[in-house]
């Protein structure tokens, strides 16, 4: 616990630390080409900016209306007889679309059942294991002014969709064996 | 893929919102949206110049070739068409590597600089490359040694053990993570 710690702690300082070291031993203008560097990161934020108004504000609209809970409230049946369990569904169907608000249901699922109890693991590794899919989708591609992201979503949904089964079934294998 | 998804957002919850009555809660969430992206951009401007600069620093040395030299047989998997000794080469394996690291914030300027060189490349700048579509899907996996957000809010909530997760995380990344890749080159073999 305490070594892993350490080790994601040390490692975004050791980055920064060996590459700026290295830059001073072969002579370089470390500070100017920073600089260089810095500037062009200011565009790609505008760039993205107006992507990100865009989007949070569909993906809001979509979670205060209450049609997030209404699609719940409907295949909540479905996921019953393939024994998902339901209380996983929101943060399953929010995950791939909203960082910030994934995280509160993941918190809230840890609260409400127990940080160590099943659906806790069950909420843990689903965080753990996957990306807010459609942000990063969004971001990557007008970044760079793309309009017509090919299979990029329908690919990445599917190794969302996969990678929630398989932590709710690791979950279920090891309180089982564990507990 | 924004231009159909995005309508359909909004349609289905304004009109949903109107028959359910949740118009309240609606109004509320769409300023409040609007600040929840200014936020995060401000937070981003800030990572993304940092990351932007070190990354500057790191392409003049001689570290990138080295840690690039480890995820070569990875690259030539994922990234057939990218050359060896081109910049975009490096920056695709710095952006790896901070996601490995689990550096979420470095991983992404990193990645938005990998895809503005590749489209630079890139013959119709409208639609994704191929290579472009892996290196988003690789990002949607997101890939990790060390789940740190999650074993901060573990730990913070008083979990006995809020690191026992680190395996199942594992497991379900890299099957997820495969599921996704396997996807992207068989709809490439496909020509879609």
């Amino acid at each position: 616990m305490k070594l892993i710690q350490f080790l994601s702690n040390i490692a975004m300082p050791m980055m920064i630390l060996i590459i700026v070291v290295y830059g001073l031993i072969e002579r370089n203008k470390v500070f100017d080409t920073f600089l260089d560097g810095a500037k062009e990161g200011v565009g790609i934020v505008v760039s993205i900016f107006p992507t990100l108004v865009g989007l949070f504000v569909a993906v809001g609209a979509l979670r205060s209306s209450g049609v997030l809970d209404m699609i719940i409230h409907i295949v909540t049946p479905i996921l019953d007889l393939v024994k998902f369990p339901s209380e996983i569904m929101p943060l399953a169907l929010l995950r791939p679309i909203s960082g910030s608000s994934s995280i509160a249901v993941a918190t809230d699922l840890m609260k409400t059942f127990g940080v160590d109890s099943l659906f806790g693991l069950m909420a843990s590794v689903i965080m753990g294991s996957t990306e807010t899919t459609l942000y990063t989708i969004a971001v990557y591609s007008s970044a760079v002014g793309i309009k017509k992201t090919r299979f990029v979503l329908w690919a990445s949904l599917l190794a969302d969709v996969v990678g929630i089964i398989v932590s709710v079934v690791v979950c279920r294998l090891l309180s089982t064996s564990f507990c | 893929m924004l231009n159909f998804v995005w309508p359909i957002f909004i349609i289905i919850s304004f009109v949903y919102a109107i028959f359910s009555g949740n118009l309240d809660s609606l109004n509320s969430s769409i300023f409040s949206s609007t600040e929840e992206a200014v936020k995060l951009c401000l937070s981003l401007l800030g990572t993304m110049c940092l990351w932007n600069g070190i990354m500057e620093i790191a392409n003049q040395t001689s570290v990138v070739t080295k840690l690039t030299k480890l995820l070569k047989p990875l690259m030539k998997l994922l990234f057939p068409e990218i050359k060896e000794n081109s910049p975009v080469y490096q920056e695709i394996s710095m952006n790896m590597i901070a996601n490995i690291l689990g550096l979420g914030n470095a991983a992404t300027p990193l990645g938005l600089k990998a895809m503005k060189s590749l489209q630079e490349q890139n013959i119709d700048k409208t639609i994704l490359s191929n290579s472009m579509a892996t290196l988003i899907v690789i990002n949607t996996a997101s890939i990790q040694i060390i789940p740190t957000t999650v074993i901060a809010i573990r730990s913070s909530l008083g979990s006995q053990n809020p690191t026992s997760i680190i395996v199942p995380v594992w497991i379900a990344t890299i099957c997820a993570a495969i599921a996704g890749i396997t996807a992207t080159k068989l709809f490439i073999k496909m020509g879609k």
